[in-house]
């Protein structure tokens, strides 16, 4: 039996949350529905841990679904970079359905909760599958699996603001644009070489080595997919849904979701097109780092203006992914480490601060906005001292998971000799500062309204908080696991090989 | 040039479906022709797989008992039968979300709806009332 | 006794247990206001544990963990940390005192929240004392200007917060952008960020580029309040004296200025810079700021902003013999920390003592005032001797250092900043006194004694007085930080 699941745990992360949605879906009772959400999300991180651990000694674990051999048959791979992120996205989106209980409970209508949990971890799966495919046609299913349960996903937010129908409906539309600008590349590359499976399409465009053909393709499926990462400035998408959605959702897909767009960027330039430097040294340079450094300071500038905490929350991360897709851009082994750091540690501090909102929502029962949470710190000190605590990591304090990020990004740009990079970095880094401290100013500095009510502090909302905070600080003092395991995925991705 | 224009035109009817597509995508308010563009931009992309499969002299994919036979390459149809159904699925869902918005802000035109989002966010409790709207009265000459 | 390593070990978590126990102990005020100079008494006597065994030639370490490569926290007291570990905890007794008498004296609220930040200030100033690399004081500096936010923001008045805003903008907005690729550079060129004897660059880096980082140390450092990152200073002089007192003897001040000769002595090395002449611009500039503040002092009405701005001066004094960086300069400016601390501390006990007893804030209004307040008065007195520089008070000693090695290293236009500042000093710091007692008076006050006010200066000018004769220990200190 051990021996079945070991060696079918590629696919068992995936097919796992998959096959349980239906169940969720039926179930009637709100407290079951999680509980099978919970065990399918805890079976794919135990699987994702198992993999971790495989993948540091075997390297590359190829997967041949349904026994075809590649490139015949779709193939899931998992190497280092691919545990890692694994490990990253399940382990989130874990605390994530474990904050989910309280959290949606608040926000969305109780008969609905089923179905929630249903498209929750058919999100989870999407996601799941989207990373560990090594087919670039089955990528675009799970793409588009993870796609429109996260658009069902930001709807149901329509329980507590009707602007979150808007929010779906524009993911959705853009979504579908950027997913069919990704089968349009693909249709090109198949045209040329005759193949969807990723390794053997490095090997065949490397041979190919160029042309009108290949270069079209490469520009859409890249655009595709900076659609889905939300780099700027295809991240319009990203604020206004992650701002409307519920808050448990909030929280699992800035954790997880963009990152697994992001990862696909990186195996897009550094493995599948590795042959094909003439066009992804171009676009590297050229477009990404100057896309990515537009996303930092526009990201962070919304974030300053803006007055909604959610939404402000979902414009940092559009500068945080900047920071990540910069890592990439740089293309160097320090760099794109440095990326994958970012990776774990944002997806800890994204999804711990829209967990706290969650909390101030809960207890508030309307939005979370700079003038709504006034005095929060005092009423709520619990959840708004994790709060407060995510804010520093985002910020990127020392001895937060923030800081180690930024240290090795800071210096693998130096490394470059890239001042003026590193200069814009540190700059926004700071500027950064400028809007955690308006929220820390209201929740500490300012009196509560005058007649306001006793509020309460949900445990079930406010333990997986500090489990993330707590993580944050952790992973701030010993990153040494994390640094490593980037380091490897660095390797595994840029070493050309998938 | 006529003769390659007639080789290629598949192509060329890609392309214009597949600009048809993404105008109407981008400049329509009216979210069910926003809907209808990202269809038709879907769809050129379904033809577009079809041309790439087609073998010269090929006939359609399905064995036969003659031997010989040139068969056009299966895998774009498979391929294109998933697309579909990702694009059935992606409109069912906008459909579903277009009926939400409608009872939600009793409009389907952008930008009316952000007309009634703004007048509704001076005062926030309105756009968290999820109660249906009243339904707008219909303007004259309005075309669905 | 105690081990080194254990007085190590209480000297940095002290503090942090009283900051912990205080919100518990509030239930009661006085436990609560106990607590402080208790919590000091402890600290300080761990800190001169650590100074004698330093003194004596160990170097007490303890490590706590590892980040990741070449990067760990651990402590280590180098001969100027364990100065400054002294200094840090020594007054801090004395400033717990002080500020229960004004706090109850003003009828401030939030007291307990105040007393709390305050030991978290502490504790944060300790670690950075006995920091054991680059990357730990880095650390603790960043957590000192989180935790002295709510002290410079206590009045919650919108004077207050806009002072809070322009500190965090200039201490969070210097650290992120300048110190910390400063030490990012350090690391990337050493593989290391300890403190050793004599430097770690040489070698390690191109001559040509040592400037640059300099620079990037000299600006990163906004608690070295070195022009023109000094406007958090004046700024911040809205908080309650014992936050000003605490600001600009104990903790934020010293940290800034310890962080840059730390870095000078221990990262560059002196030898190094002296040998790249790297320093040299930061001499000027230096001696820009001691000039340039004294004059703006001398303009300044308000009894808080005058010390402010001669704060500002004082510092650059540490940073000018930074920069200098030959040995008795180095020594001067080590010796400075401490003569400074006690000495401008006493000065701005007395602002406070004043404030609480006759709400006077103004220098204008303290004409004749001298006469009702002798004690306060003259303990201003032995302060500003200190602080200009005229024995017997202990600021001689460091002055006389700082020009020796002005001269040691033919800088004889420092000579005429440093006489002309004196100068300046005397002026500035001279004139509260000669109209406290020469000058009728021009506002009738009833004077309200508080004996906690009053004892604390008086106490810290018998202790510039007692520094002047007892250097010994700081001397010491002072000089095996510059023998490698």
């Amino acid at each position: 039996m051990a021996a079945i699941i070991m060696s079918n745990l590629p696919a068992l992360v995936v097919v796992v949350p998959l096959l349980l949605a239906p169940i969720a879906a039926v179930t009637a009772a709100p407290r079951f529905a999680w509980m099978i959400a919970l065990v399918g999300v805890a079976s794919a991180f135990v699987a994702a841990l198992l993999l971790q651990s495989l993948t540091t000694t075997m390297g590359r674990i190829s997967y041949h679904l349904g026994n075809w051999e590649p490139p015949w048959g779709i193939e899931f791979v998992v190497d280092s970079a691919t545990s890692l992120t694994l490990v990253v996205m399940s382990g989130l989106a874990f605390l994530a359905t474990l904050y989910a209980r309280g959290s949606l409970a608040a926000e969305i209508n109780h008969k609905d909760l089923g179905k929630c949990y249903a498209a929750w971890l058919l999100a989870c799966g999407g996601l799941f599958g989207l990373v560990t495919t090594g087919d670039a046609f089955n990528l675009f299913v799970f793409l588009e699996i993870s796609a429109l349960s996260s658009v069902i996903l930001i709807s149901m937010g329509a329980g507590t603001d009707r602007r979150a129908l808007t929010a779906g409906f524009n993911y959705l539309i853009i979504g579908a644009v950027g997913a069919t600008f990704y089968v349009i590349g693909v249709g090109f590359i198949y045209a040329l070489t005759g193949t969807l499976n990723i390794a053997d399409l490095a090997v065949r465009l490397g041979e190919i080595g160029g042309g009108a053909a290949l270069y079209t393709g490469f520009g859409f499926m890249i655009a595709g997919i900076l659609v889905k990462a939300a780099v700027f400035p295809v991240h319009v998408w990203l604020p206004a849904a992650y701002g409307y959605a519920p808050s448990a959702v909030s929280s699992l897909l800035a954790a997880i979701a963009t990152k697994a767009a992001l990862y696909i960027l990186a195996r897009l330039l550094f493995t599948l097109f590795a042959g094909v430097p003439a066009i992804t040294d171009l676009a590297l340079t050229y477009v990404i780092v100057p896309l990515s450094i537009a996303g930092i300071f526009g990201g962070t500038l919304m974030a300053i203006y803006e007055k909604d905490i959610k939404l402000l929350l979902a414009h940092s991360s559009v500068a945080q992914i900047g920071y990540i897709a910069l890592g990439f851009g740089l293309a160097s082994k320090a760099s794109v480490a440095a990326s994958f750091i970012h990776i774990g540690n944002h997806a800890l501090i994204k999804g711990g601060l829209f967990m706290a909102v969650g909390g101030f929502v809960a207890a508030l029962g309307r939005r979370a906005t700079l003038n709504s949470i006034t005095g929060i710190g005092r009423r709520m000190p619990i959840t708004a001292s994790a709060f407060f605590l995510c804010g520093l990591s985002l910020a990127g304090l020392p001895l937060t998971a923030g800081f180690v990020s930024k240290l090795y990004l800071v210096r693998a740009i130096l490394s470059q000799d890239a001042y003026v990079i590193a200069a814009l970095v540190l700059v926004s880094s700071a500027l950064s500062i400028v809007y955690l401290w308006k929220i820390v100013e209201v929740m500490w500095m300012q009196p509560a309204p005058a007649n306001a009510p006793h509020l309460d502090e949900n445990p079930a909302i406010y333990a997986p908080l500090w489990i993330v905070g707590i993580a944050n600080i952790w992973f701030g003092v010993d990153a040494g696991w994390l640094v490593a395991a980037a380091r490897a995925a660095a390797a595994a991705v840029m070493g050309g090989g998938l | 040039m006529l003769m390659q224009l007639t080789e290629i035109w598949n192509y060329l009817i890609v392309i214009l479906l597949m600009m048809i597509g993404l105008f109407l995508v981008i400049s329509r308010t009216n979210l069910v022709k926003k809907l209808v563009g990202l269809s038709i931009f879907q769809t050129s992309v379904f033809l577009f797989y079809i041309t790439l499969g087609k073998v010269a002299g090929g006939t359609a994919p399905i064995l036969t008992e003659t031997a010989d036979t040139i068969y056009s390459n299966p895998l774009p149809h498979v391929l294109i039968l998933t697309a579909i159904v990702v694009g059935v699925a992606t409109t069912a869902l906008g459909l579903a979300l277009i009926l939400r918005i409608n009872e939600a802000f009793g409009s389907i035109e952008e930008d009316e709806i952000l007309a009634v989002k703004i007048e509704a966010s001076a005062t926030e409790t309105l756009n968290t009332d999820t109660s249906p709207a009243p339904a707008k009265p219909k303007k004259s000459g309005d075309s669905v | 006794m105690m081990t080194p390593e254990t007085a190590l070990l209480v000297g940095i978590l002290a503090p942090l247990v009283v900051a912990v126990l205080t919100p518990f102990l509030a239930v009661r005020n006085l436990w609560r206001d106990a607590a402080g100079p208790l919590g000091g008494v402890v600290t300080f006597v761990a800190a001169l544990h650590v100074a004698l065994a330093v003194r004596a030639g160990e170097t007490p370490r303890l490590f706590v963990a590892q980040i990741a490569d070449g990067l760990a926290i651990e402590f280590a007291v180098t001969p100027l940390g364990a100065i400054f570990g002294l200094v840090a905890s020594g007054l801090w007794i004395l400033a717990a005192l002080y500020s229960v008498g004004y706090m109850r004296g003003n009828h401030e609220k939030h007291q307990t929240r105040f007393a709390a930040f305050y030991a978290v200030a502490v504790h944060a100033a300790m670690a950075i004392a006995w920091s054991g690399n680059l990357l730990v004081l880095f650390v603790f500096y960043e957590i000192l200007t989180f935790s002295t936010y709510p002290l410079v923001t206590h009045k919650e008045s919108q004077a207050a917060r806009d002072a809070g805003r322009l500190y965090m903008s200039i201490l969070v907005g210097t650290s992120i952008v300048l110190l910390l690729p400063a030490v990012v550079w350090v690391w990337m060129a050493t593989g290391d960020l300890a403190f050793r004897s004599g430097g770690i660059l040489a070698g390690a880096i191109d001559p040509q580029m040592v400037p640059f980082l300099l620079a990037l140390f000299a600006f990163g450092v906004g608690k070295a309040a070195l022009m023109p990152m000094h406007r958090w200073l004046p700024a911040a002089m809205v908080a309650p004296t014992p936050v000003s007192a605490l600001l600009h003897a104990v903790a934020v001040v010293k940290a800034g200025v310890f962080t840059i000769l730390t870095v000078v002595v221990y990262v560059f090395g002196l030898d190094f810079l002296t040998g790249t002449g790297a320093s040299s611009w930061l001499v000027w500039l230096a001696s820009f700021t001691i000039l340039a503040s004294s004059f703006v002092a001398i303009t300044k009405d308000d009894i808080k902003a005058r010390l402010a701005y001669s704060t500002i001066s004082q510092l650059s004094y540490i940073v000018l013999g930074a920069a200098i960086a030959t040995s008795i300069a180095a020594q001067g400016a080590a010796l400075h920390i401490v003569m400074h601390a006690a000495g401008k501390i006493t000065l701005f006990f007395c602002a406070g003592a004043i404030y609480v007893q006759t709400h006077l804030t103004k220098i204008s209004e303290l004409d004749g005032q001298g006469r009702d307040m002798p004690w306060v008065f003259a303990a201003f007195f032995i302060g500003a001797l200190s602080i200009i520089g005229i024995p017997p008070a202990g600021g001689s000693w460091s002055k006389f250092m700082l020009m020796v090695g002005a001269v040691d290293a033919e800088l004889y236009i420092v000579l005429a900043v440093l006489g002309l500042s004196s100068l300046l000093n005397i002026y500035y710091l001279l004139e509260p006194l000669s109209r406290g007692f020469f000058r009728p008076k021009v506002k009738m006050v009833v004077v309200e004694s508080h004996p906690l006010v009053v004892i604390p200066p008086v106490v810290t000018a018998l202790l510039s007085l007692f520094l002047f004769f007892y250097v010994d220990l700081f001397a010491d200190l002072a000089a095996m930080m510059v023998t490698p």
